[in-house]
């Protein structure tokens, strides 16, 4: 690999482009997990009873267990939008920066 | 053996996701042979051997024997990094725990999880793009090769020793409970099968050895919770309103109970398991056993799913355990504690709803749960020797890779032999704090230079250097002084350091040495390795001039 070649790729705009965007999506979904992680952790330390108590009246079910669950659920749905996402959106832009790049 | 102490190590080994130690405690009575159990595993012996024959013909260069030559996909190293990572610790201690006190069960398994989505957004494409074998080609990319690969490869060792040790011996103390075979007979037997599968195997075999336990885990697992969801006709509140009708704490187990009490060590525990997920030699390595940076996210994803729908099993498995096991005097001994310990729950219950038969499966699954993570820890270590130590620093990256590859496998055989040996005698050791610091290192030296590497233009050797050797050493003296060796193992009266978890401390002293170290440096070759960066950046970002799979 050329070190002309790497200059092409910086000048190409698109390189900028998708370099900013994947950026976004990276550390945004990245904060989401980051906060609802050091929230549930914060929860648990501050007020636990809270976290305790039964979600309706007739059941033993307590807020703390579907809102575990969904931290899993929504930890596994994030890295799917995030790989549906890279895997088409990004990896397009790259091959198309690419091949916009003289060989 | 009190409830309080039991929790205590609980608490500490929950951060041991691959480790078995937690998995027994104390002095264990030897079992009668369980027949079933030893003819399920011998099976399974059978095949991974046979795979690694298959493997070993299939192994033909450097990239073969670290990578697999690049050709797993995305699904494979899914389910291969979910088998290295769930562990007989994740299942028999967080289901465990969970059997104990409920509610704080969940809480370990989300901080085990939660490190996933981040090596995703953050790692796992730019780790790939840039590297080859080991972490260390990423780290050292545009630094200096020598003190960056003898850093790099040192954290990875210290990670190695310390949670194969945890590993043989915890292997030794579950295969006597559940085999009934003597403790160093079982050490004996994980180190030889281990050292078969990496020596001739290499990465191949070492993940398919990994993909087959995934597999047996999962669906034991799943059977598992299954049958205790029939019992109580798939009503989850009435499994809930059981369990809490015949635990000893009542409506608590349904809450936090004090496991993670004061916030400086909830988040210290939270950075520990997060940054340190991101630090493990040995995950760091699968991610290059695929093809490219679109499969090495496949893996991620695959693998989250799999890790999650595992750890709310073993939730469920916990519960079923409260009222399946708790309630059924065959499996408390005279002083009415459980047979074999609190971890020894799930295994319990796996009697209670499939009987003998599936007792043995499940027994025959932890052994194999063991030999997977071993062999994965083994194959990272050898690894950090050839590739890091002896083809970049000491033959300067001119290394035949027929040679590398020879180190390599005598590296795998040393690691073997020093595992059985230090296995047996640290038999009768705590070593439940051994894992507490392989991921407080791991947080510690091997994530932030990874890290900063691939993010940041102004890292230089030097920063790198003095803030990894510093967070190395806060780490290993934190935990010496802390409570969990200090007071419970040296027997001082008052901890020097008051938390179980250094991460928090250890971790940000590197980042903030690494950070002074680097824009303090005004040597030319700092400048160098700024001006480096760009290059190194636009790899990481496109994949252009990555390694690729090879083909046969």
């Amino acid at each position: 690999m050329s070190a002309d070649l790497y200059e092409q790729v910086k000048k190409n705009p698109k390189f900028q482009q998708l370099v900013s965007r994947r950026a976004r999506w990276a550390w945004g979904l990245a904060a989401i997990i980051l906060l609802m992680y050091f929230a549930f952790i914060l929860l648990i330390a501050f007020t636990p009873q809270w976290l305790a108590q039964p979600m309706m009246s007739d059941s033993v079910i307590t807020i703390g267990i579907p809102l575990g669950l969904l931290i899993i659920i929504v930890a596994f749905v994030l890295t799917g939008i995030y790989v549906h996402k890279a895997n088409t959106d990004f990896d397009q832009a790259t091959q198309q920066i690419i091949s916009e790049t003289e060989q | 053996m009190s409830r309080v102490y039991v929790l205590m190590l609980l608490l500490f080994n929950g951060l041991g996701q691959a480790l078995a130690a937690d998995a027994v405690q104390g002095e264990v009575e030897q079992q009668v042979l369980n027949m079933p159990a030893v003819l399920m595993f011998l099976i399974f012996v059978a095949a991974t051997l046979m795979i690694t024959y298959w493997a070993a013909k299939r192994t033909r260069s450097a990239s073969d024997y670290y990578a697999a030559g690049g050709g797993i996909t995305g699904f494979q190293n899914g389910l291969a990094i979910a088998g290295d990572y769930m562990s007989a610790a994740s299942f028999l201690g967080i289901s465990g725990l969970v059997y104990l006190s409920g509610y704080d069960g969940l809480i370990y398994s989300i901080g085990f999880l939660i490190g996933w989505p981040l090596i995703l957004f953050l790692i796992a494409e730019r780790l790939r793009n840039l590297g080859r074998y080991t972490f260390a080609d990423v780290a050292s990319y545009r630094l200096a090769q020598l003190p960056i690969r003898t850093l790099s490869a040192l954290g990875a060792l210290a990670v190695v020793a310390l949670y194969l040790i945890a590993q043989m011996v915890g292997a030794g103390k579950l295969i006597q409970i559940l085999f009934g075979l003597p403790y160093e007979f079982a050490v004996i037997i994980v180190g030889v099968l281990m050292m078969l599968y990496v020596t001739f195997g290499g990465m191949i075999a070492t993940t398919w050895v990994q993909i087959i336990k995934a597999v047996l885990l999962l669906s034991g697992a799943s059977f598992i919770a299954l049958m205790v969801l029939s019992h109580v006709n798939f009503d989850f509140n009435a499994l809930f309103e059981q369990a809490i009708a015949v635990h000893e704490k009542g409506e608590q187990i349904m809450g936090p109970g004090g496991l993670v009490s004061d916030p400086v060590s909830a988040i210290s525990l939270g950075v520990a398991l997060i940054f340190g997920t991101a630090g493990l030699p040995h995950i760091l390595m699968r991610f290059f056993t695929v093809a490219d940076a679109k499969q090495a996210r496949r893996s991620v994803f695959f693998a989250t799913g799999f890790i999650g729908y595992f750890y709310i099993l073993t939730f469920v498995i916990g519960f079923g355990a409260i009222v399946l096991v708790s309630t059924n005097p065959d499996f408390f001994n005279s002083e009415g504690l459980l047979r074999g310990g609190n971890n020894m729950a799930a295994i319990h219950l796996s009697q209670a709803v499939g009987g003998d038969i599936f007792l043995g499966f499940i027994s025959a699954v932890a052994f194999a749960t063991i030999l997977a993570v071993v062999s994965g820890l083994t194959l990272a270590g050898a690894s950090a020797i050839s590739h890091d130590l002896y083809a970049s620093v000491i033959k300067k990256g001119n290394a035949d890779s027929r040679d590398e590859i020879s180190v390599s496998r005598i590296a795998t055989l040393v690691l073997g032999v020093v595992a059985i040996v230090l296995g047996i005698l640290f038999e009768r050791q705590n070593v439940a704090f051994m894992v507490g610091l392989a991921f407080a290192i791991a947080a510690s030296a091997n994530f932030p230079i990874l890290i900063l590497s691939m993010y940041w233009s102004r890292l230089t050797t030097r920063g790198a250097l003095i803030g990894g050797f510093a967070g190395l050493a806060t780490a290993i003296v934190l935990v010496v002084l802390g409570p969990i060796v200090w007071v419970d193992i040296l027997g001082h009266a008052e901890a020097v350091f008051p938390y179980k978890y250094p991460a928090l401390f250890s971790v940000v002293t590197a980042f903030v040495l690494i950070w002074l170290f680097s824009v303090t440096d005004n040597s030319e070759r700092g400048e160098k390795e700024r001006a480096l960066f760009e290059h190194q950046f636009i790899r990481s970002q496109t994949g252009i001039g990555a390694h690729g799979a090879t083909k046969h």
